[in-house]
């Protein structure tokens, strides 16, 4: 019998928290693999919400490419407020 | 639990192989990656990495994996016998752990390219291994104590620098793992008390277990320095981060003052305080059992192998039922 299909695993930790990847499990449908999540990643309270997400639907950048990819934001300094110089005497901006 | 990066035979074929590996890979990406390791930067499973590196940490993260399943059958055993409910409630949990971490590794090892089938089916066919310590029986309830005390202190003192490994994958699950060991090594430990503070009888079974896992304990640690011919290339890659020998001292240090603190004698004539070096002296270590051991000659490997697929098989019914369950609700999606 060949691998169950592999799902990656999402926990928030509590209210107010985004789900955070956590790991991944194996499991023929969506109910087993939130079952096997569960047992597998939260053992001790450590969420209250579960996400699970087949691996093969995540699409994902490429890691030889993120040169390129990310590249066009390092020389756009004005996008950041520290660019802009206020004189001292202006408060509250 | 952990295994030390242990080979079928003491050095592996491989390094010939890995020569021509290297020989074929692109010299500015190696040593790109090289610089990448050697600044801390951590090593994600899509970025480019030596064929030697994806090879090593795939055989050291299944090998660890696999000693965190086998690790649950000598517990497992004790699991209906555990002599009170406290006590077999605080069992179940650290055996439902030691599952769980190895799930986390299969999944760490299944982002370097390999399967969890062929990594269970390299279990089962004997290919690949795990620790050597629980080829050792578990005869009396101390015994349970001593591998939460021992074996998982060892396994502690091995894991807590393989948070900070190369493989982001790798360093994750260590850090879900050694959270979750403490509790291990700490119920192991007050078993042992209560144990050595009970009847002459009690005792006498905890001075026994002492006696019995101490060195393959020790031996948990992998050969000496001068004779693991891969630490050099593991500790530059960053999946080792200490020696054997290192871990090894560090463990004897800690865990000489908590035996004494439980009045059980460590079974070692030439164990004294080092005042200069600040630690232990300890005896010779029996390389020869340790070997033996790794050649699949330890005194319940075969049992061990027997009840890992024993359970593999008679749970086939259940995999395939979800599997039918699976097929059937999307026969009815489709209709």
């Amino acid at each position: 019998m060949s691998d169950w299909p592999l799902w990656e695993v999402f926990v928030r930790a509590k209210g107010g928290l985004s789900h955070r990847h956590v790991g991944s499990v194996h499991a023929p449908d969506r109910e087993m693999a939130l079952n096997h999540a569960r047992d597998t990643y939260t053992r001790r309270l450590e969420g209250v919400s579960l996400w699970v997400v087949k691996s093969s639907d995540i699409v994902a950048s490429d890691p030889d490419q993120s040169g390129p990819t990310f590249e066009p934001a390092a020389d756009k300094v004005y996008r950041h407020p520290t660019f802009y110089e206020i004189p001292d005497e202006v408060k509250h901006i | 639990m952990y295994t030390t990066e242990l080979d079928k035979q003491k050095q592996p074929p491989e390094g010939a192989n890995v020569t021509a590996i290297d020989g074929a890979e692109d010299p500015a990406l190696v040593e790109a990656f090289e610089a990448r390791v050697a600044a801390d930067e951590f090593i994600e499973p899509k970025d480019w990495m030596p064929e030697a590196y994806r090879k090593t940490l795939v055989r050291q993260i299944s090998q660890h994996a696999h000693s965190e399943i086998v690790g649950m059958l000598p517990e497992g055993n004790w699991i209906t016998r555990a002599p009170s409910l406290r006590r077999k409630a605080i069992l179940l949990a650290k055996v439902q752990d030691e599952g769980g971490h190895g799930l986390y590794l299969y999944c760490a090892a299944e982002t370097l390219g390999t399967s969890r089938e062929e990594m269970i089916e390299a279990l089962h066919s004997g290919k690949a291994k795990y620790s050597t310590i629980f080829n050792y029986p578990t005869l009396t309830w101390a015994d349970i104590a001593a591998i939460g005390w021992l074996v998982d202190g060892a396994a502690i003192m091995n894991q807590v620098p393989l948070q900070r490994a190369s493989y982001g994958p790798y360093a994750r699950a260590m850090v879900r793992v050694c959270k979750e060991e403490s509790f291990h090594q700490r119920q192991g430990y007050e078993a042992m008390l209560v144990l050595a503070n009970g009847t002459p009888e009690q005792k006498r079974m905890a001075q026994d277990a002492i006696n019995r896992w101490w060195w393959p304990s020790l031996m948990m640690f992998g050969p000496p320095d001068d004779q693991s011919p891969n630490t050099e290339r593991s500790m530059r890659w960053r999946i080792k981060r200490e020696t054997n020998d290192e871990l090894r001292q560090k463990f004897v240090d800690i865990t000489v003052p908590q035996a004494e603190f439980a009045g059980l004698t460590v079974p070692d004539p030439d164990l004294s305080w080092n005042e200069a070096k600040g630690g232990y002296d300890f005896g010779e270590i029996d390389w020869e059992e340790f070997y033996a051991v790794v050649r699949g000659e330890g005194p319940v490997a075969k049992e061990r192998m027997k009840a890992r697929r024993d359970a593999w098989e008679d749970g086939a019914w259940v995999r395939e039922a979800a599997d039918a369950h699976e097929a059937k609700k999307a026969a009815r999606k489709v209709a």
